[in-house]
């Protein structure tokens, strides 16, 4: 089968180009940025998925599916137009694209970040769930606006099977990833009185469920995760760190500087509160199980 | 953190049948580590310096679901903490009872910490329904802040209970176990609420003492475990048929009570626990 990927010289892109090559499929890569060495199989194309050259990727190339990773995140990175315009310009470019020209899935791969973190929001949550987490963190508004909108395909292209996959964090010997980004350095900051629920997955783990999701043509909204959360202290201290906890108000002028990641201020809670999501419909769905759980993967994390 | 654990608390909370991961972690974020050092403390103020007498333990079914539901006195919530400590204590296997906190707790830092790391998460229906489906033990005070908030006159009677709760035991077929707690008012003897002094530290108020704050005095306290209800249905009832289980609940505890009261001078005296209807 004919797989496009959209961002595929990520980390995280490259793994599950590599990943569905394995399985037998053509993967055609779309990326405004290199991969040189990439694997038999595998064709890059440099194009702007907003752009004109993407769309005659579509046209002449006529892939069977889709799998878009091409988001920016958000906990590290602040809100910027052009990133904005990635996010949600580059979606609807990508599921006009693929109504226009015959695809028949497309996944889009999302984060649980989705659901927000706060002091009301509940342990494990559903796909039935609004994004409760916008009003106090507006830098995330432009990847709950991708989600939502890539969900909207599924009445908007009846024809088109659609998977919207809100996926936890990553973490793995890749060091892809917003929560790996949090914890790159040795110190890393705590709120002080605080230590919330993560959940995360290992980066062969993430790989290996968006193949699987591919391969059950998966339709419809999940939330995907692996093994079980885990306080944010223990991921500190199973990966070797040093916690740094800080009273809030102390915290949020530190940050940035003195080797603490910088985040934005909406940030904040996602470092108070957990974000926890229930997966089993995905685990039953497309018969996912991890391959590691969660101490193998922070091992992993820590010894690469 | 060791030098606060007693070791025999430690080899209860490690008997508690949950799925604790290597480093003593279960799915919630519930943690053996912090168990072990919270119920230390409220086993010495069980044993020591509330001298907790526990009846009818063997009504909490010891595997399985089940939903704990009793009154609530004192200003600050003695009571849950007793009765989490009783299941530990008297409980075989031990049992973690999972109470639902008040929003504001998970506000305060160091509350939300502690609080979340021994099971204890704020009073959502979808935390209630998933522990419960998860066949954990709840603890319910039905009469909320509302409970909390009775001052010393009324300390031993009962304001109006929400009715969440028994639609949600028939919707996961939980049987509530009810209770009597005997004690918690004069524990804690509340003579006025302070919501200006609430607003200060993030609570809905903090109750005063005739001796100012809310410090819990060495009150000997009792605890009675009723007959295990069960209701036929599956939550989307009337609320006529509702308010009827909720009235008969609260009837229940309400005898409970009085049987506790009774007896509080008389403590080696035998006695039989009513039938519930």
């Amino acid at each position: 089968m004919k797989v496009l990927i959209t961002g595929v010289s990520g980390k995280l892109g490259r793994l599950v180009a590599k990943t569905l090559v394995e399985k037998g499929h053509r993967v055609i890569g779309i990326d405004q940025r290199p991969w040189p060495d990439a694997p038999k199989g595998v064709r890059v194309i440099a194009a702007d998925i907003r752009k004109r050259p993407a769309e005659d990727v579509f046209r002449t190339q006529r892939p069977d599916s889709v799998i878009h990773m091409a988001t920016v995140t958000h906990l590290t990175t602040r809100m910027s137009e052009e990133r904005q315009r990635i996010n949600l310009g580059g979606t609807r470019s990508v599921f006009e694209h693929c109504h226009n020209y015959g695809v028949e899935h497309v996944i889009f791969v999302g984060r649980h970040t989705y659901y927000g973190a706060g002091p009301d929001s509940a342990l494990y949550h559903t796909e039935d769930e609004p994004p409760t987490g916008i009003m106090t963190y507006p830098e995330l508004s432009d990847l709950v606006a991708a989600d939502l909108y890539a969900g909207s395909a599924l009445w908007r292209y009846p024809e088109l099977k659609t998977a919207v996959l809100r996926m936890v964090y990553t973490l793995g010997p890749l060091k892809h990833g917003t929560f790996a980004g949090f914890m790159r350095g040795p110190r890393v900051p705590t709120v002080l009185g605080y230590d919330p629920l993560f959940q995360f997955m290992h980066e062969y783990d993430v790989a290996q469920a968006i193949a699987l999701a591919h391969e059950a043509r998966l339709n419809g909204v999940y939330n995907v995760a692996g093994p079980q959360p885990v306080p944010l202290s223990l991921a500190i201290d199973v990966t070797g760190r040093k916690r740094v906890p800080l009273p809030e108000p102390l915290l949020s002028t530190m940050l940035g500087r003195f080797g603490l990641p910088d985040l934005p201020k909406g940030a904040i809670s996602h470092v108070k509160y957990p974000i926890v999501v229930d997966a089993r419909p995905f685990c039953e769905a497309t018969g996912f199980v991890p391959t590691y759980d969660e101490i193998q993967t922070m091992e992993a994390f820590r010894w690469s | 953190m060791n030098l606060l654990i007693d070791e025999d608390i430690m080899e209860r909370v490690l008997r508690i049948e949950l799925p604790f991961n290597r480093y003593g972690m279960d799915p919630y974020g519930v943690s053996q580590e912090h168990l072990g050092v919270v119920f230390s403390l409220l086993g010495f103020l069980y044993k020591h310096y509330f001298d907790v007498k526990c009846y009818g333990v063997e009504n909490v079914p010891a595997r399985g679901r089940a939903m704990l539901v009793g009154n609530h006195s004192g200003g600050v919530a003695v009571d849950g903490a007793m009765v989490l400590t009783s299941m530990l204590m008297e409980s075989e296997p031990p049992r973690l009872a999972q109470g639902m906190a008040d929003k504001f707790l998970n506000r305060l830092p160091g509350v939300s910490q502690w609080a979340n790391r021994v099971g204890q998460f704020t009073g959502l229906p979808e935390h209630a329904a998933r522990l419960l489906e998860d066949d954990r033990l709840l603890m319910v005070f039905p009469e909320g802040a509302r409970g909390t908030a009775k001052l010393y006159p009324e300390r031993n009677s009962l304001v109006r209970f929400g009715t969440g709760f028994v639609r949600l035991a028939l919707a996961t077929k939980s049987p509530i176990v009810p209770f009597a707690f005997i004690g918690g008012g004069e524990a804690i003897p509340t003579i006025h609420n302070s919501k200006w002094l609430g607003k200060l530290v993030g609570a809905p108020y903090v109750p005063l003492t005739p001796y100012l704050l809310p410090l819990p005095r060495p009150v000997a306290c009792q605890i009675y475990y009723g007959k295990p209800m069960v209701f036929e249905g599956d939550g989307n009832e009337d609320d006529d048929v509702i308010n009827d289980y909720v009235a008969q609940i609260q009837d229940y505890i309400a005898e409970l009570i009085e049987l506790g009261l009774s007896r509080r001078n008389s403590l080696d005296a035998p006695f039989q626990l009513p039938e519930a209807r």
